[in-house]
């Protein structure tokens, strides 16, 4: 409220200005102090108005005015409006201070292997006091994964923000990501995961009163193991009808045991992938 | 004239009293009213099996179990405490929460000694509304008419460990940090494989199969909307129970969505709107589907019946089966679910059966089960 009154009263005394007896600085910084030179004599009133404050002091004309690092702390357009017998105003602009952290963006969490453009990664880096750094600066992004030649591409940023893309590789496992700017770096991890299963195939024994059937190790196209969990469904086809089974893998294999009698029909499939058939003559 | 009048209205009154509380409520062809006697002690002698039935029945619904008990035929195998626990259900399964809300049958034959009656019983569930149709079978003992009540055979296992060493999946939320980027975890990947709209007498229907493509569990929701020429949605609706939440990696489950009392008529593009969250989930219970089979039921219609086989070490509650259908083409014509009232307890295996509707029956060439399951252990 306090901020909308002084703006307010600036614009209005702003609006009255007549010739410019005062300095701004040119090149401020957030954080930093900064002076305003005057010139002329006896009082006036000083107003300040900023991104994230608002002052009103009364200074004498001719003397510097020091304005503090904590007054200065938001990035942005500032304006000053002087007033003694009339009002004038200028304004100026407080940089960002030089990065402190990096914000690390990076995307998806888990990808598929051998995924064109799959990994997305943004870096925006901020000062200390949260402001984002829109001069350009020198990005570096790294990615590492086992048994793999790390991979590094460098960047300017550019309106505050530097990004790559890159495929994911053929191998699963985790991924660590790496941006850095000068000194200052942000680490996240992504997951590379097996892609659909491949050449599914299952083989089979008879049982008292059934088969028990069971998959290869099973692995995507790029020969990586599927994780434990994924869901393979059996299903034995047989004269007395259909046994089905979602049986999930469980270090690199699924099995499941299935009622069958006489000539079987076996089959398996994963998600939309289907493997192969298998004819057995289970015991009657 | 006087006198008269009152004295017949009297007469008239106690005599409907009297009618009122021997008799049995009629539940023919009468869906959902409870029947059964006022008072205890007036209940009319079981003298037709008609009567025998229905004195049966109200006594099972009352939980009258010693009347119930005693109108059952001594041909019958199984104690008091087994006839009472088939009624009441036992390890926390669907039965257990459910009420006998009506009855209604009709007998399928009868001669002077026995006779055979199919009964369609309505229960009140957690899970909505369900029809049970069993037939009875009813001999005469002496003067009254008794109900012959088959021993259930419940599954025996033997004693054992049950080592589980499938996956299971848990949820950590991330440290405290705020910083941006540090705890960016995606939902879990899911695709609509397939879908078909298709009108019916009760109203449009939406149905097709969802896959979890992702590598980690999803809690899946499919949602449809009917949209019109003029790209206005017509209705919304979702899937809710019919179709299996929880999806393991790479498992396929069918899905429905009703829109009742709605046609296609005026629909010209359905808007399906997949939703999948990451949850904690595990790998167990497995849960085999076995002896599936199409088949025409004793009321002359087409249903898919099987057994579920329990494979883990682990009770489920309520199992609840979603099976989609398919054409020659592959196509799913038509999505039925059921929920077993019985518990599948672990290593043994429960009946269950899922109709097709006669419009869809002579179409289906393949069909496709998935089981849900409940457990009360589990959240």
């Amino acid at each position: 409220m306090r901020i909308l009154k002084i703006s307010a009263v600036l614009w209005l005394c702003a609006g009255l200005a007549a010739a410019q007896d005062f300095r701004v600085p040119e090149n401020a910084v957030a954080g930093e102090d900064a002076t305003i030179s005057t010139s002329g004599g006896g009082k006036a009133t000083f107003y300040l108005v900023g991104p994230g404050s608002a002052r009103k002091a009364d200074v004498a004309l001719g003397e510097e005015i020091r304005i503090g690092g904590a007054e200065l702390r938001t990035a942005g357009a500032y304006r000053v409006v002087m007033c003694a017998e009339s009002c004038q105003s200028a304004s100026f602009y407080v940089s960002a201070a030089k990065p402190f952290s990096l914000a690390f963006l990076v995307h998806p969490s888990r990808v598929p292997v051998s995924q064109e453009n799959a990994v997305s990664g943004v870096a925006l880096p901020f000062d200390r006091f949260r402001n984002l750094v829109l001069a350009p600066q020198n990005v570096t992004f790294l990615l590492s994964a086992k048994n793999t030649a790390p991979l590094s591409h460098s960047g300017r940023t550019q309106d505050g923000v530097a990004w790559f893309r890159t495929a994911s590789s053929k191998a699963a496992g985790p991924v660590q990501l790496f941006a850095s700017v000068e000194e200052i770096s942000a680490k996240r991890a992504l997951q590379q995961v097996a892609s659909d299963p491949c050449n599914l195939r299952i083989n089979g024994q008879r049982t008292a009163g059934g088969v028990i059937v069971q998959t290869d190790p099973v692995h995507d196209c790029a020969g990586n193991i599927v994780p434990d969990g994924t869901v393979i469904t059996f299903t034995a086809t047989d004269a007395r009808g259909k046994d089905s089974v979602d049986a999930p893998v469980k270090q690199g294999v699924a099995k499941a045991k299935l009622e069958a009698a006489g000539p079987t029909i076996v089959s398996a499939a994963s998600g939309v992938v289907m493997g192969n058939e298998l004819r057995i003559e289970a015991q009657r | 004239m006087k006198i008269i009048l009152p004295i017949i209205l009297i007469v008239v009154t106690a005599g409907l009293m009297v009618i009122g509380l021997t008799s049995v409520g009629q539940t023919h062809g009468t869906v959902g009213i409870a029947a059964g006697r006022a008072f205890y002690g007036l209940t009319p002698k079981s003298t037709t099996p008609e009567q025998a039935l229905n004195n049966f029945l109200a006594d099972v619904q009352r939980r009258n179990w010693d009347e119930a008990f005693a109108g059952v035929s001594k041909s019958s195998g199984g104690d008091e405490q087994e006839f009472v626990q088939s009624w009441l259900g036992s390890y926390g399964s669907l039965r257990s929460f459910s009420n006998l809300e009506g009855f209604d049958s009709r007998p399928v034959h009868i001669t002077d000694n026995d006779a055979q009656m199919r009964v369609r019983l309505h229960w009140s569930t957690p899970v909505g509304p369900a029809e049970d149709v069993r037939d009875f079978h009813l001999v005469k003992e002496g003067e009254v008419w008794k109900t012959v009540w088959p021993r259930q055979e419940v599954a025996s296992v033997p004693a054992q460990v049950i080592p589980v060493t499938y996956l299971r999946w848990d949820l950590v939320t991330g440290s405290s940090s705020d910083e941006w980027g540090s705890r960016n975890m995606d939902a879990p990947h899911v695709r609509i494989i397939s879908m078909n709209a298709v009108d019916t007498a009760e109203g449009a229907v939406v149905m097709g199969e969802v896959v979890n493509e992702d590598t980690i569990p999803a809690f899946v929701v499919v949602n449809a909307a009917l949209v019109d020429g003029a790209s206005r949605a017509i209705d919304e609706e979702s899937s809710f129970d019919k179709i299996a939440h929880v999806l393991l990696p790479k498992q396929v489950s069918p899905y429905r969505i009703d829109f009742p009392n709605l046609t296609l008529k005026n629909v010209k593009n359905v808007r399906m709107d997949v939703k999948a969250t990451l949850v904690p989930a595990s790998a167990d219970p497995v849960i085999g589907v076995m002896n599936q089979k199409l088949d025409t039921d004793p009321q002359g219609k087409m249903v898919l019946h099987g057994d579920l086989m329990n494979e883990s070490g682990q009770t489920v509650n309520i199992p609840h089966v979603i099976a989609s259908f398919y054409d020659n083409n592959g196509r799913v014509v038509w999505v039925s679910d059921g929920y077993v009232d019985r518990a599948l307890l672990p290593q043994a295996s429960e009946a269950f059966a899922v109709e097709i509707p006669r419009s869809v029956a002579a179409n289906v060439h393949n069909f496709h089960v998935v089981v849900n399951q409940y457990s009360l252990n589990r959240s």
